[in-house]
């Protein structure tokens, strides 16, 4: 019926016109086709041995160098190299070192939009669907295989309706409650499927705020998360999308696999615990449990607001571990300097980095020593996940960490936002 | 048919520990990456792995990250198929993509062992183990078209084109 469709069932209906149901297999034309320098150079090697002539539209086409960025070693360099030649080759686009993470850039440049099919050769692609997209990962062969025809088979997946109302405690983010709602659903209680967020309290959040529901939605297995075109979604693509875009909302008889209703006040600050996503716990729990490190950052957390908050709390104070600070990108740093947060966090004794992923997949710029306790802003707490195994990594929002790092050990944050 | 000795996981796999993720942004060179096939769980695994193995695992393998390294290294180390109660959607296309196949089996866990042998049936969706079979959903035919073609790259070298670019659907 056209009055019962899920966000996913009416973007997909938008792009190719037709009705569809869970479970049905489509092909849809792609609008953004993105790859980084963890998955970009597989993806060129597979291109070339399909003996892919050219790009299908090098205007839909991106890559980001973000992950290693700037390089730290030789073997990295040459990839980068590698993913420079093929963009120069065939003029696509591409985002080198220090222009931030790919998930921040896609939506400052542009390149996302309310019923856009953007596929990322990234788990983390899943974040686009706070702007309405129909955002999801892929691996690196099958990016070929889009650069190549510009189109992708999907199966329309059923959807889990997340209803949130009222207002979170000022003590609390939109981290704590993606991180709440992961401890229920588990780290594979979504798996296929697209999970819609909905109720008042979404609606108040920022954009930033909003992202970081939709960054984690892969957490618990989920295909994409999904948000309702509003005000703030135009408001943020003004100036940075010129192609026109329709509005996208949920009918009100949509059919949902599952729901879930969120009351926001009852929510606590909340921690994943080691050594999964889902192990999720209250700060109040924790409390006490000394830390090594502290990072706040990546794309879950490195944006505007997210540093905001952690210059409040340390703002002239001295922070007693480890903390290590990558923005977004370069226009979250940007900002950043002109607001004054950069250089509060330098004197409280952070150390603030270029734009990009910085230490979130233990490639550099900070690995934690064995044994190490960390704090981090990011999405993943997987053994080994920040390059050595030997390391206990507790997931936090960047209030929580700003408090880890002022007291060098896991507190429960003081009301502040 | 496949035929080959297991070696069992528990669930939630993820691919930091099938690949962790420092190792794939210096080299795409299989060789040097499947040294480190599963270190994450057991790091002597690609020393006693043998071609024609079987992984047997439980629920959400593969989840985590888009790498597609990860599927790749466990291909790259001889194994012939994954079956496990359930994959990381990414991952599950990944290894289609790649030409490994991949098979979503609830049962056959709780009732076999690492070093035991079994056999499989892809087209059919049958498991022969322990005496008995284990039945499962056939993978989709374009699918296996892919697969049987040994990957997507073999597959639109093949053709010249992908199998959804016909709408065939
Ligand atoms: S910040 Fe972390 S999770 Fe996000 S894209 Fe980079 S490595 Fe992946």
């Amino acid at each position: 019926m056209t009055n019962e469709m899920t966000i996913i069932e009416k973007i997909i209906f938008e792009k190719i016109g037709k009705i569809t149901s869970p479970g049905d297999i489509v092909v849809l034309p792609i609008d953004t086709a993105m790859a980084h320098d963890g998955t970009a150079p597989l993806m060129i090697k597979s291109f070339e041995e399909m003996n892919a002539k050219k790009v299908w539209d090098s205007s839909k086409a991106v890559f980001v160098i973000d992950h290693v960025a700037p390089s730290s070693n030789e073997g990295t360099s040459r990839l980068h190299k590698m993913m420079r030649d093929f963009a120069k080759k065939h003029g696509i686009k591409l985002y080198d070192i220090g222009e931030g993470i790919c998930h921040q850039i896609l939506p400052e440049k542009g390149h996302v939009f309310p019923g856009a099919i953007v596929v990322g050769a990234d788990s983390h692609t899943c974040t686009h669907g706070a702007f309405t997209a129909f955002a999801t990962g892929i691996g690196s062969t099958e990016m070929a295989a889009v650069f190549a025809s510009g189109k992708l088979w999907f199966k329309v997946p059923e959807s889990i309706r997340i209803n949130v109302n009222g207002k979170l405690k000022g003590n609390v983010m939109s981290k704590d409650l993606i991180l709440y709602i992961i401890g229920e659903i588990k780290a594979d209680g979504a798996t296929y499927k697209a999970v819609e967020f909905t109720g008042n309290t979404i609606k108040e959040m920022s954009m930033e705020s909003r992202m970081v529901m939709t960054n984690m939605v892969v957490e618990m297995g989920g295909k994409t998360g999904l948000i309702e075109t509003d005000e703030k979604t135009k408001v943020f693509l003004e100036g940075r999308v010129n192609i026109p875009f329709k509005e996208i909302k949920a009918d009100k008889n949509a059919k949902y696999s599952d729901e879930m209703e969120i009351e926001a006040e009852r929510i606590e600050p909340m921690v994943s615990c080691p050594h999964s996503v889902d192990n999720v716990k209250p700060v109040s729990e924790v409390e006490g449990i000394e830390v090594d490190q502290v990072f706040i950052g990546s794309c879950t957390n490195g944006r505007l607001e997210d540093l905001r908050i952690v210059a409040k709390v340390l703002r002239n104070k001295k922070v007693k571990t480890r903390t290590i600070v990558m923005p977004a990108s370069r226009e979250v740093l940007l900002n950043a300097i002109k607001e004054g947060i950069i250089e509060e966090l330098i004197r409280a004794g952070c150390v603030v980095g270029v734009p990009g992923c910085g230490p979130c997949v233990g490639s550099h710029h900070g690995i934690p020593s064995p044994g190490d306790v960390v704090v981090s802003t990011t999405n993943r707490n997987f053994k080994g996940r920040m390059g050595i195994a030997d390391a206990y990594i507790y997931l936090a929002s960047p209030l929580t960490a700003a408090y880890a790092a002022l007291n060098g050990k896991i507190t429960i944050p003081e009301v502040i936002l | 048919m496949i035929k080959g000795r297991i070696w069992k996981f528990g669930d939630n796999v993820s691919t930091d520990d099938i690949i962790p993720g420092k190792y794939k942004f210096k080299t795409i060179d299989l060789n040097e990456l499947s040294k480190h096939v599963m270190e994450g769980i057991d790091p002597t695994f690609s020393s006693k792995v043998k071609p024609g193995d079987i992984i047997v695992a439980g629920k959400n393998f593969g989840c985590g990250s888009s790498r597609e390294q990860a599927p790749l290294v466990i291909k790259h180390a001889g194994i012939s198929a994954v079956i496990a109660k359930s994959f990381a959607r990414i991952f599950f296309r990944n290894a289609i993509n790649i030409g490994l196949p991949v098979i979503e089996e609830k049962e056959l866990y709780d009732n076999v062992e690492t070093g035991d042998i079994i056999e499989i049936s892809l087209s059919d969706g049958k498991i022969y183990a322990k005496g008995r079979v284990f039945n499962f959903k056939p993978i989709p035919s374009f699918l296996m078209r892919i697969l049987e073609d040994g990957g997507l790259v073999e597959h639109y070298k093949k053709k010249g084109k992908f199998i959804w670019e016909d709408n065939f659907l």
